[in-house]
């Protein structure tokens, strides 16, 4: 019998990021599937090539930037040939060919050659001191050079040669950067920020000439000048070429595979020869070529997605943003920033601070983005211009970036690059900037989620998120992967949270199992992510159908209790509108001393909550609150919390409605629902807005004339008010746009994505649209809300407390007394 | 030697979920899968020792409901790149019924 199975061959051509990404990636999924051999022409194992230039400059070792050790191949069994270059792909055969005649068969072939830096063909241009920019080599010989002479001339004035420029600047070196056009970094900046530039690296000491045009490389046995279109010359010892970098593609195309400006491959990174994958620098993808590292590893996932032969990924192109990687110089651009007669511009210049925006609309959503000076809100623009958000409503404050929007996170930090080791950047879990720096470089993190599962941080509320997104930027010098724009529901599938609602209606899925199967998801039972995900989005699409499933609940919700630290349970029980009685008051204070309850607190919800409460105390403790007519807060719930009101009319001098009486009415018609995330109402009765309610999910502002109907704000990790969504006259319409407006939301909110996340996502119009304009799908929505009411509003409490449901959930299974 | 226990059926756990088994030397999780094997562990996350036994089952791992570490139930292990482990404790089905082997040290306090 065999006992071992034959592997297909896996030969990947290329021991560069991209190659070695997609093996990692591979490996992840299918670890068992293919034998894997690495062809690297270059001396070393894989290094992290945009790491170069702080290298250069000094900043870091070449062994910092390695990214897999010998050791890392050798334990994943994978064969790595490095100094060895494959000469020909023989296609019929299914062979590579060696440099040394060696042939090794394949099934699965990837090719993964990068590019090489263009060099002009001017005179001169291979006398001794002449050198590109892209490999460790070229590095060594630049840090020698600049040992041993003082006078450098960089040709190309974007990315790559002014951070080759600013290396050898740092080490000693007259640098001169010659470009031809009057703009530095043209197809990333602007006039303005490409002037901007110029001035603060004029001011560290580089010379610029431009517009200038080589014309040759003088010198006999080594470079000694360079001259120009204008006939001026130009003294220099080492001439650095950095125009750009050209695909490598030549293997490819002697093998007969389609290439033009790079190996053409299709959305699932095959080339023309189906057993045949290419990914990075290489490929051209719909027309485009990538130069960056965020495309790539996107492209990695999805090839070694169909090597894994999942084969439902796809690759669609990708934005990129550029960061400069030189120290101290902030500069960010992303996406489309070339003026267009339908695009919009929003410019801030400030020029004694050094700082300038610019911002590029069109059709309300952010398409380009350069900033110079002050870059700190890069990736939130990044973000909304990949997500393709609706701006409008944010749009007069939009320059001023996320904390003027009240979306900058708990502290509104400034520059991260400005902040000390010891400056805590994610509160949650208590991780410095350092902690997160550190982790980033030793362990040669990439991705937001790298940094998530190795520090921590960002991990809890996620108000850090950009922060942490900034440091990754900056630690890696730009440039970092950032997340995918279309973002998974969790780790165990590729499929986003629309995805999963949209199947589950459309294939009539029912249960959680169900949902997996059909979506091919990558782990057995899900994990604690996706589950409750599951659950919530089976519940509001089959409302009467579906049977709950408690082992994918979090705890609190199925214990309806909320966990404390110390394993105990707090107990909050509903208090409509705010207002209770001395007999419910009594009651709880009865329930507080029978149990010995150790805390008592009230809630900024309006309500009380009893603290401490030992798990298998809960059934008795909601029985005593059940007699006295009280049923659950669900404080736990993803779903309606409180509805917090002022005394309104019935009481206040100011009052124009009675504002206690709607809250009342809201919180009686929508308890027990489950949504999104939670949801917090309130109910003022006048302007002067007592009940707090433009910092809510829902607030209603009640006015002389009627109701204001106000949504989409928060008051805990972000602070934002809330968007004015309209006005009615009477509660019960009221009442209909509220309940309208949340069973909206339950339709399409992601799970735990709150009111004004989803807001932001959807954009207010589109909301407003369907609410309010459009008055049958307004009732239709009320409908639908109602339905499923009928089956969720059965308090939980007493269904537990007299009615046995889950009474094993509250006992323990057995007591063992010491043998 | 090792001592079986009988702690009851394997009913009363829920698939996918988990009971505790009180003892001198502290709570025991006693765990279910989805293919009915069982594992029992301290009741007690390594990282802030939260209960695990309130945790999110799934494959053969928990989430501790605290702050969603996951922890083997195999080995008692938190997967990397957390750190941490607890210590775990023979369990097995017979006909239905479920026994457990307390380890010395839960058991002798």
């Amino acid at each position: 019998m065999l006992d071992k199975v034959i592997k297909q061959k896996l030969v990947v051509i290329g021991n560069g990021m991209a190659g070695i990404r997609t093996v990692e990636a591979l490996l992840e999924r299918a670890p068992d599937l293919y034998d894997i051999t690495v062809f690297g022409s270059e001396p070393y194992g894989n290094y992290n090539r945009i790491l170069l230039s702080p290298v250069l400059a000094g900043e870091k070792t070449v062994d910092d930037i390695m990214l897999n050790t010998v050791e890392w191949y050798e334990d994943n069994n994978i064969t790595l040939r490095k100094g060895e270059t494959i000469t020909m792909i023989d296609r019929r055969t299914c062979e590579v060919v060696t440099e040394a005649g060696d042939r090794v068969p394949y099934d699965r072939l990837l090719i993964a050659t990068g590019s090489n830096p263009i060099m002009l063909p001017l005179p001169g241009k291979d006398l001794p001191g002449v050198i590109g920019f892209r490999d460790i080599h070229d590095v060594d010989r630049m840090i020698k050079a600049s040992t041993d002479y003082r006078n450098a001339v960089v040709i190309g004035g974007g990315l790559l040669g002014l951070e080759a420029a600013n290396g050898l600047m740092k080490r000693g070196m007259n640098v001169t950067v010659v470009h031809l056009l009057d703009t530095l970094m043209e197809r990333q900046l602007d006039p303005v920020a490409g002037g901007l530039l110029r001035k603060s690296l004029e001011e560290r000491g580089m010379v610029f000439k431009m517009p200038a045009q080589t014309q040759a490389i003088l010198g006999e046995d080594r470079v000694t000048g360079v001259r120009f279109g204008d006939g001026t010359e130009l003294a220099a010892d080492l001439v650095v070429m950095a125009v750009g970098i050209r695909p490598n593609f030549e293997l490819a195309k002697k093998a007969g595979l389609h290439c033009e400006r790079g190996i053409v491959v299709s959305d699932t990174m095959q080339t023309y020869d189906g057993r045949i994958y290419a990914v990075g620098e290489c490929v051209q993808h719909r027309r485009q070529v990538y130069g960056l590292v965020a495309p790539l590893f996107e492209q990695a996932k999805v090839c070694a997605n169909h090597l894994a032969m999942k084969g439902f990924a796809t690759y669609d192109g990708s934005v990129t943003s550029t960061k400069l990687k030189v120290t101290g110089i902030d500069l960010f651009s992303a996406g489309d920033f070339a003026p267009g007669p339908d695009k919009e511009e929003i410019v801030l210049q400030d020029a004694n601070r050094g700082v300038y925006k610019r911002i590029i609309l069109k059709d309300k959503k952010i398409v380009g983005a350069v900033l110079y000076g002050d870059t700190i809100d890069g990736p939130w623009y990044f973000q909304h211009l990949r997500d393709g958000t609706d701006v409008s409503h944010m749009r007069e404050r939009l320059v001023f970036g996320a904390a003027n929007l009240g979306d900058g996170g708990v502290s509104g930090q400034n520059s991260v690059a400005a902040m000390s080791d010891e400056t805590e950047i994610c509160g949650c879990n208590g991780v410095c900037k350092g902690a997160i720096v550190k982790a980033i470089s030793e362990k040669k993190l990439f991705t937001l989620d790298d940094v998530r599962a190795h520090t921590k941080a960002s991990s809890s509320c996620g108000s850090c998120t950009g922060l942490v997104e900034q440091v990754l930027a900056f630690t890696l010098g730009g440039d970092y992967s950032a997340a995918p724009k279309v973002k998974p529901l969790c780790k165990c599938t590729d499929h986003s949270h629309d995805d999963v609602r949209r199947v589950i209606v459309e294939q009539q899925l029912k249960t959680i199992p169900a949902v997996m199967r059909f979506m091919e998801w990558k782990t057995l039972n899900g994990c604690h992510s996706c589950r409750p995900a599951l659950n919530y989005y089976l519940l509001a699409t089959w409302p009467g159908e579906y049977r709950d499933d408690q082992q994918s609940r979090f705890i609190n919700e199925r214990v309806h209790a909320n966990i404390q630290k110390d394993g105990t349970y707090s107990v909050v029980p509903r208090m409509w509108g705010g207002v209770t009685t001395p007999r419910e008051l009594r009651a709880i204070a009865d329930v507080a001393e029978k149990f010995n309850i150790p805390t008592v607190k009230v809630t900024g919800g309006q309500r009380v909550d009893l603290l401490g409460v030992k798990k298998e105390d809960l059934p008795a403790v909601w029985a005593d609150l059940n007699d006295a007519g009280m049923v659950s807060g669900h404080a736990y719930a993803k779903g309606l919390r409180t509805v917090k009101t002022c005394v309104g009319s019935e009481w206040c001098r100011f009052g124009t409605q009675d504002s206690t009486g709607l809250g009342i009415k809201l919180e009686k018609f929508m308890w027990g629902s489950w949504t999104p995330a939670k949801v917090k109402l309130a109910v003022s009765g006048c302007p002067r807005n007592c009940a707090e309610a433009t910092c809510k999910d829902v607030g209603v502002v009640c006015v002389d004339s009627g109701y204001e109907i106000h949504f989409a704000g928060a008051a805990g990790l972000h602070i934002k008010g809330t968007e004015f969504l309209t006005k009615v006259e009477s509660e019960d319409e009221a009442l209909e746009v509220i309940v309208a407006l949340t069973q909206l939301y339950r339709e399409e909110g992601w799970y735990l994505e709150r009111m004004y996340k989803w807001c932001d996502r959807v954009g207010l119009e589109q909301i407003r649209k369907r609410v309010v304009d459009d008055v049958k799908n307004r009732k239709a929505l009320f409908e639908r809300f109602a339905y499923s009411q009928q089956f969720s509003q059965s308090d939980p409490w007493a269904e537990r407390a007299s009615r046995g449901v889950d009474r094993n959930e509250f006992a323990p299974l057995a007591e063992l007394e010491l043998a | 030697m090792t001592q079986w226990i009988e702690i009851g059926a394997l009913d009363e756990i829920p698939r996918l979920g988990s009971r505790v088994v009180r003892t001198p030397g502290g709570n025991i999780a006693v765990f279910r899968t989805e293919s009915d094997e069982v594992f029992a562990l301290d009741d007690r996350c390594p990282h802030k020792g939260g209960p695990l036994s309130q945790g999110i089952v799934h494959n053969k791992r928990v989430t501790c409901p605290l702050h969603n570490f996951v922890i083997e139930l195999a080995s008692g292990q938190a997967v990397a790149p957390d750190e941490g482990c607890t210590h775990t404790h023979p369990a097995k089905v017979e006909n239905g019924t479920v026994w457990l082997a307390l380890r010395q040290a839960a058991a002798v306090s």
